[in-house]
């Protein structure tokens, strides 16, 4: 047994962690950091050329091809608008759910997904509630699998629907996005951070187009290696400071689901973190109000700031559809020479 | 049995202090005569194995696997974990009690050595330090140990509560084993599937800080001050912070007897590696950071780390094919543990081949008080692993003798491989060359 004190650091070359797999589809969405800034161009411009064709050539675009939705939890919006983005292009549809389908029973997520396959779906709209649930499908089934949200991990698409809705409000007129895009703008990012997979895409996506995202909230809900994310990533716990300096603030719910035995003094909570009309006309009255949805009145935020003039809420949501379609479209035809990739 | 020559190897034998060309007499299970090459005597009717260009060492001590038998056998059986620990050139291995039943008993550690288990290499059961290791009543040690237990230990789970750690600390000291800790605090654990840390965050699960490991060990120390016993013998298993280093370091400096294991995964392998959700590369304690993985080479090559451990952890490929917070911790390690010493402490650490092996041989034999293993010295058992050096082989799990599959270390570059594994002067395992 020895005690010798540690000698100086031996400069090893020690094994690299190797290059990531993923995505084995090309038509998979499975993180917003798997596109390229020309990709996000192409989605956003394919997104407006969809929303605005007529509906009955928009029809053939998929027409008669399978798609399943595979939702492990409940969702209104981002279900509804993937299924009325995917109908709107002609394809067929069919929802699978945790709780009306053989799931119940004990069957696995990649047993779930080879079967899907088996019947003939030719991608899979996936929402669960473990993180990494999409490249688990995606690697067992090797079919385009699109993001729909993973646990606390990911939520791709809405990560694109809120930069349209972004550009829509912050950059009218600006279609296509480079590194400057979002230059001098902040965007705050409110509340259960730790919980939440739209913060995380919002993260890794907007910072890459100049921005500085800004993320608020209480210890408990967001630790301070959140910051070490990466580049464009800072932490403010002052409500009203990071507020001062934001162009859009973008508040969360608080995931009671995911809370995990984690105690919070909502009181509190409401205390410092609840955006009210009279903080964001103090702090903030020219920024865009996001939020994700669902919306819990009173808690996260007043009534009245989420109907008011400054909220953007209804339009990410519209902003949904669109992007939705055009991620779709890329999902079953990216293998096909001549369409967008 | 025949009996058996070595011929024209080099010996290596860190705890006799031989390194030298030396031709080796096994006869009746045991070493029976060591001589420069060609001056053996006495050796008609041996069986000859040409050793010419090979090390000949002490067969490898893994004081840490998993070899799932009693319960389950799916993923694992002492006839399949053995035959992985032969391939690897092990001939010993101490088996954790996280079984089905749990292994607390003297009959489940008698059936575990139960000749009918068909066991290629000698397996040592290490037994629960409590009843069903739920950590609320110690076992009778002295039963166990009389039964074969080699330690006790609540693998997998840690022993939460002072006093029953301080128990079962003072009562294995009475008959002379030591307390194998699975250092976690599981109250910081709870939900964890990964390394608290920059990456955990990065990919949305719930981490498990290394204080979590860091305190238990601080804990475990403190009681083993208490006890002011110099009999008091603290084994903290896979070792996977540079914080838990330390305090073993300061426990050794203040004279105390605590002693720790670090396995392969974590010495090579930081929670990058995890990648987009690898459940091969999930295991408990679990991949941590770079700074602590830099750690625990410094402490190898310092010497404060007294055995290189495995941890074989296998598991069917069904059960590691889920959602990564939901996939069982740990993978295999047998086969691997040498051609990854070599490679990277070896090779690239420039850390001695005899103290590389010391770590895999006689250092865990000293640890564990197993008699006459670890060292070729004549009298001992015939316990020997004969490997090429200079070999470099790439593992291929597809051709593993393990009942399962989960290893990160699939494709690999490996340095030496084992072409005979001997167990008590029976050829256990015969490699390609």
């Amino acid at each position: 047994m020895t005690t010798a004190a540690p000698t100086l650091r031996r400069q090893l070359s020690l094994p690299q962690a190797p290059p990531s797999p993923f995505p084995y589809h090309q038509g998979s969405l499975l993180s917003v950091q798997d596109l390229s800034l020309d990709q996000i161009n192409r989605l956003l411009a394919r997104a407006t050329e969809l929303e605005t064709m007529d509906p009955i050539e928009r029809d053939r675009i998929l027409f008669k091809r399978r798609i399943a939705l595979l939702f492990y939890e409940p969702s209104t919006r981002t279900r509804t608008s993937f299924e009325l983005a995917a109908k709107g292009l002609g394809a067929d549809t069919t929802l699978v759910s945790n709780l009306s389908s053989s799931i119940d029973k004990g069957e696995s997520l990649k047993d779930t997904g080879l079967t899907l396959r088996a019947l003939g779906a030719e991608a899979i709209i996936l929402r669960h509630n473990s993180s990494g649930a999409a490249w688990l499908l995606e690697e067992a089934t090797r079919l385009p699998v699109l993001n729909a949200g993973d646990g606390m991990h990911e939520h791709p698409t809405q990560a694109l629907l809120d930069l349209r809705t972004l550009l829509q409000k912050l950059r009218p007129g600006v279609t296509t996005v480079d590194q400057q895009t979002l230059e001098g703008v902040t965007i705050t990012i409110v509340g259960d951070i730790f919980h939440s997979r739209v913060a995380r895409s919002n993260m890794f996506l907007l910072p890459r187009l100049g921005a500085t995202v800004v993320l608020c909230g209480p210890r408990e809900l967001l630790p301070d290696l959140a910051a070490k994310t990466g580049p464009g990533i800072e932490i403010e716990r002052d409500f009203a400071s990071a507020l001062r300096r934001s162009q859009a603030v973008m508040m969360l719910r608080l995931q009671a689901e995911r809370l995990a035995g984690l105690q919070l003094d909502i009181d509190d909570y409401r205390e410092s973190y609840q955006l009210t009309g009279p903080r964001l006309a103090s702090f903030a009255p020219d920024a865009i109000v996001l939020h994700p949805g669902p919306v819990i009145r009173g808690l996260e935020i007043t009534a009245g700031v989420a109907d008011g003039f400054q909220s953007a809420i209804l339009d990410q949501v519209h902003n949904g559809v669109a992007i939705r379609m055009a991620v779709v479209e890329r999902a079953l035809n990216a293998a096909k020479k001549g369409t967008p990739a | 049995m025949s009996d058996l020559v070595i011929r024209g190897g080099h010996l290596l034998d860190p705890a006799a202090g031989v390194d030298a060309p030396k031709d080796i007499f096994l006869k009746a299970g045991r070493v029976a005569d060591i001589a420069a090459p060609g001056k053996l005597k006495g050796t008609n009717g041996a069986e000859t194995i040409d050793a010419a260009g090979l090390t000949v060492a002490p067969g490898l001590i893994d004081m840490h696997v998993h070899l799932r038998e009693p319960g389950f056998a799916h993923k694992e059986t002492i006839v399949s974990g053995t035959a992985c620990a032969a391939a690897g050139g092990f001939t010993c291995v101490a088996a954790m009690p996280n079984t089905k039943p749990v292994n607390d008993s003297v009959e489940t550690t008698r059936w575990m050595l139960s000749p009918d288990r068909g066991a290629l290499v000698r397996v040592f059961p290490i037994a629960a330090a409590t009843r069903g290791s739920k950590g609320e009543a110690i076992n009778d040690y002295a039963a166990l140990k009389s039964a074969g237990a080699i330690a006790v230990s609540d693998d997998g789970l840690p022993i939460l509560k002072d006093g029953i750690m301080r128990e079962a600390l003072a009562a294995a000291a009475r008959v002379g084993l030591c307390v194998i800790q699975h250092a976690e605090d599981t109250r910081m654990t709870a939900g964890g599937s990964m390394n608290q840390g920059p990456a955990s965050f990065r990919l949305g699960l719930r981490g498990m800080p290394a204080e979590a490991e860091t305190s238990i060990v601080e804990r475990d120390i403190r009681l083993v001050s208490e006890l002011r016993d110099a009999r008091v013998h603290l084994h903290v298993a896979h070792l996977s912070t540079a914080g838990a280093l330390a305090a073993v370091r300061q426990a050794r400096r203040n004279g105390l007897r605590v002693t720790c294991e670090v396995a392969p995964h974590h010495f090579l392998l930081t929670d990058e590696h995890v990648g987009f959700y690898n459940t091969n590369a999930k295991m408990c304690p679990p991949l941590r950071s770079a700074a602590d993985r830099d750690a625990l080479i410094e402490g190898i090559l310092d010497g404060v780390v007294d055995a290189i451990a495995t941890d074989h952890a296998p598991h069917a490929q069904y059960e590691k094919e889920v959602e990564f917070q939901s996939a069982p911790n740990g993978i295999l390690g047998l086969e691997t543990a040498l051609g990854l010493s070599l490679r990277w402490l070896h090779k690239e650490a420039k850390l001695p081949l005899g103290r590389v092996l010391s770590l895999l041989s006689a250092q865990p034999a000293a640890l564990l008080g197993m008699k006459g293993r670890g060292t070729l010295a004549v009298g001992s058992f015939a316990d020997v692993v004969i490997f090429d050096p200079k070999a470099e082989w790439t593992y291929k799990v597809s051709e593993t003798c393990s009942k399962s599959k989960n290893t990160p270390f699939d494709g690999w570059p490996m340095l030496g491989k084992v072409r005979w594994t001997i167990s008590e002067g029976r050829i256990a395992f015969t490699g390609q060359t």
